[in-house]
């Protein structure tokens, strides 16, 4: 399965069975309530029409606003062994994976791409919090290797996505490990003198926030998202007291300077062609050159 | 008064009448039970080397976690001489439970870094029982910094449940330090050996263990997550910490396997605390052989040595 058809089937499925269509066609906004037709909110590119709260994107459709046209390849990602450690908890990981390729239409919880972003070549990656809460396995810090050396040989910034619970506890050691794994990408990026943009997106948090989403030139936010090394919940388990409104929020690391900047979705992609413009040294970019965005539902139909 | 654990309360029930034996004779003059003693010295120390001879995953983090085991500090003050620390990251304030600072390994200059939990209520809330704040990373970025500069071998010492889970902890960055710290440990252009000589905790110990070489004692643990934690969010029950640890492979016999560390150091039977002198000095033997392999060894091909080790990591699974 890939990704039209995941796009594309739940309105197959909404022609024969009538009772789903509701729940295809529309989304409950988490935070106001609020009813969104399915294609306002991609087109509002999973954004919250009323009251601006982000959802979750999928890198695919983020990839597909963000590259020009909503053209790009992606880069392939080197196999690592399947379940390294032969992980049984309640499930056995395999299945837990292959649930999860069901679910999400992808492989895994990464994608790399290349291609042009307001027609700066870039390679970017992106964190799948639907696959396994985007949890940073093998494959995961292989992706990242990968988008690292892609970049290095074809001179390009590396964008970066985040979202991840943190480590995949069913790779226990071997997902640690990517904690150093990840770093020695990053550093690739920085001793080729390439910018390395970090975008945290809601939520990112565990191994992931303390390695390879914390080592960025710049670190910009979404709105609101959480951010953090050990969780809310966590922390007042061991505190024991109640912790104040916002905390781990993007605006409050904003303010304590743990970030760049807090930026809105909608604003993101000019704000990253804008920079990393001006970190490769290139011309500025003519807004009204900037091709527009591709939809989603424009490369379902095609 | 020792300790025992909770899987050592056979032994624990024999060595005490052992003892009361002796107690009393020692009370009586006329009565003589040295011979039944000694019998249950006997019957202790088989049941001593069966209950050790193959300790589950989860009885591993138990002895990993054991108050009485060689700490730090005791490997420290035995194993260094002219220990000097060094204070502070230079920011915001001192972090105790890292310790840190300039000192001679077998006469030669060194920086020693490590986790310390202390040993009693008071040393141990001073220490924040061995979970370091932003600041302990920071300061040990710093000392590998300097390390760096006057080339002096790193030595890290690690044993952490984790980084701290606190307010003022996030708010100043724990992530951001820790990210940093393994940043710096993959940088620095002079060996660096670590030993996880109790808890490898997480992030925590990644920070300090990114190492050219890296051993564990016998029954020290290294993961992701605690046992505990795992079986709460996997079992959503956190008494299936036995079959989290059995899962996890966070033994030093499976990490070896996996090829994560190098080395593994023979405990004394019964564990590092039995014999505390032992364990220190296998690990003081430990840290000059893989000190030895680095010797002679350029700056640059000492970074890119690291670079390779974690980048090969995990590709060969269980196999390796
Ligand atoms: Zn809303």
């Amino acid at each position: 399965m890939n990704w039209i058809s995941n796009y594309v089937k739940p309105k197959i499925n909404s022609l024969f069975s009538r009772r789903e269509m509701p729940e295809n066609l529309w989304t409950k906004c988490p935070e106001c309530g609020t009813m969104l037709f399915h294609r306002e909110l991609a087109e509002n590119l999973n954004v919250c029409t009323n009251c601006d709260h982000h959802m979750a994107i999928s890198p695919r459709a983020r990839f597909t606003a963000l590259f020009d046209g909503g053209i790009f390849s992606e880069i392939k990602v080197p196999e690592p062994i399947a379940d390294p450690l032969q992980f049984r908890d309640q499930k056995k990981y395999p299945d837990r994976m292959r649930a999860a390729q069901k679910s999400t239409g992808e492989k895994e919880a990464m994608l790399v791409a290349e291609g042009e972003m307001g027609r700066t070549p870039i390679i970017a990656a992106a964190q799948d919090f639907s696959f396994m809460g985007g949890s940073m396995g093998m494959y995961v810090g292989n992706a990242i290797v990968a988008a690292a050396e892609r970049a290095v040989k074809t001179k390009r910034p590396l964008i970066l996505f985040a979202a991840a619970g943190g480590a995949r506890m069913q790779e226990g050691i071997l997902s640690l490990m990517q904690m150093p794994r990840t770093t020695v990408a990053v550093q690739m990026l920085k001793e080729a003198h390439l910018p390395y943009i970090v975008v945290l997106t809601h939520p990112t948090t565990g191994g992931v926030t303390a390695s390879y989403a914390m080592l960025g030139d710049v670190q910009i936010s979404e709105p609101n998202a959480l951010i953090c090394f050990a969780g809310p919940r966590v922390i007042e388990q061991t505190i024991r007291e109640k912790l104040p409104e916002g905390f781990q929020r993007a605006e409050y690391l904003l303010d304590h300077g743990m970030l760049d900047r807090v930026t809105h979705r909608k604003k993101l992609r000019e704000e990253l062609v804008t920079i990393t413009r001006m970190l490769m040294g290139l011309t500025p970019a003519i807004a009204g050159d900037l091709p527009a965005p591709g939809k989603v539902e424009d490369l379902a139909k095609a | 008064m020792a300790t025992y654990l909770e899987f050592e309360k056979p032994l624990a029930e024999i060595e005490g009448k052992a003892e009361e034996l002796r107690a009393l004779a020692r009370a009586n003059e006329e009565m003589d039970v040295e011979k039944e003693a000694a019998a249950l010295d006997k019957k202790a120390a088989q049941l001593l080397k069966d209950l050790y001879k193959d300790l589950s995953p989860w009885r591993k983090t138990q002895v990993a976690r054991h108050p009485d085991r060689p700490h730090c500090k005791d490997y420290i003050e035995a194993l260094f001489t002219e220990y000097t620390p060094l204070a502070g990251d230079r920011n915001f304030a001192d972090d105790h439970a890292v310790m840190g600072g300039l000192a001679r390994f077998n006469d030669a200059p060194v920086m020693v870094i490590g986790h310390e939990k202390g040993h009693d209520t008071a040393s141990r809330i001073e220490r924040n029982f061995g979970m370091a704040r932003p600041e302990g990373y920071r300061k040990a970025i710093r000392l590998m910094d300097m390390a760096d500069r006057f080339r002096l071998p790193v030595i890290t010492l690690v044993d952490t449940p984790g980084a701290y889970p606190g307010k003022g902890a996030e708010e100043r960055g724990q992530a951001e330090a820790i990210a940093r710290s393994t940043e710096k440990c993959l940088q620095i252009g002079v060996p660096l050996v670590s030993v996880i000589i109790g808890e490898g905790g997480s992030g925590g110990a990644v920070a300090f263990a990114t190492a050219n070489r890296i051993a564990m004692l016998e029954h020290s643990v290294y993961s992701v997550i605690s046992p505990e934690g795992c079986a709460s969010i996997l079992w959503k029950d956190a008494e299936k910490m036995r079959e989290a640890a059995e899962a996890l492979r966070l033994t030093a016999q499976d990490l070896k396997k996996l090829a994560v560390i190098d080395r593994i150091i023979k405990e004394p039977l019964g564990g590092a605390q039995r014999d505390r002198a032992a364990a220190i000095a296998a690990v003081g033997s430990e840290i000059a052989l893989m000190l030895d392999e680095m010797k002679g060894k350029k700056p640059a091909e000492l970074i890119k040595d690291r670079r390779k080790k974690f980048l090969d990591m995990g590709s060969k699974g269980l196999a390796a």
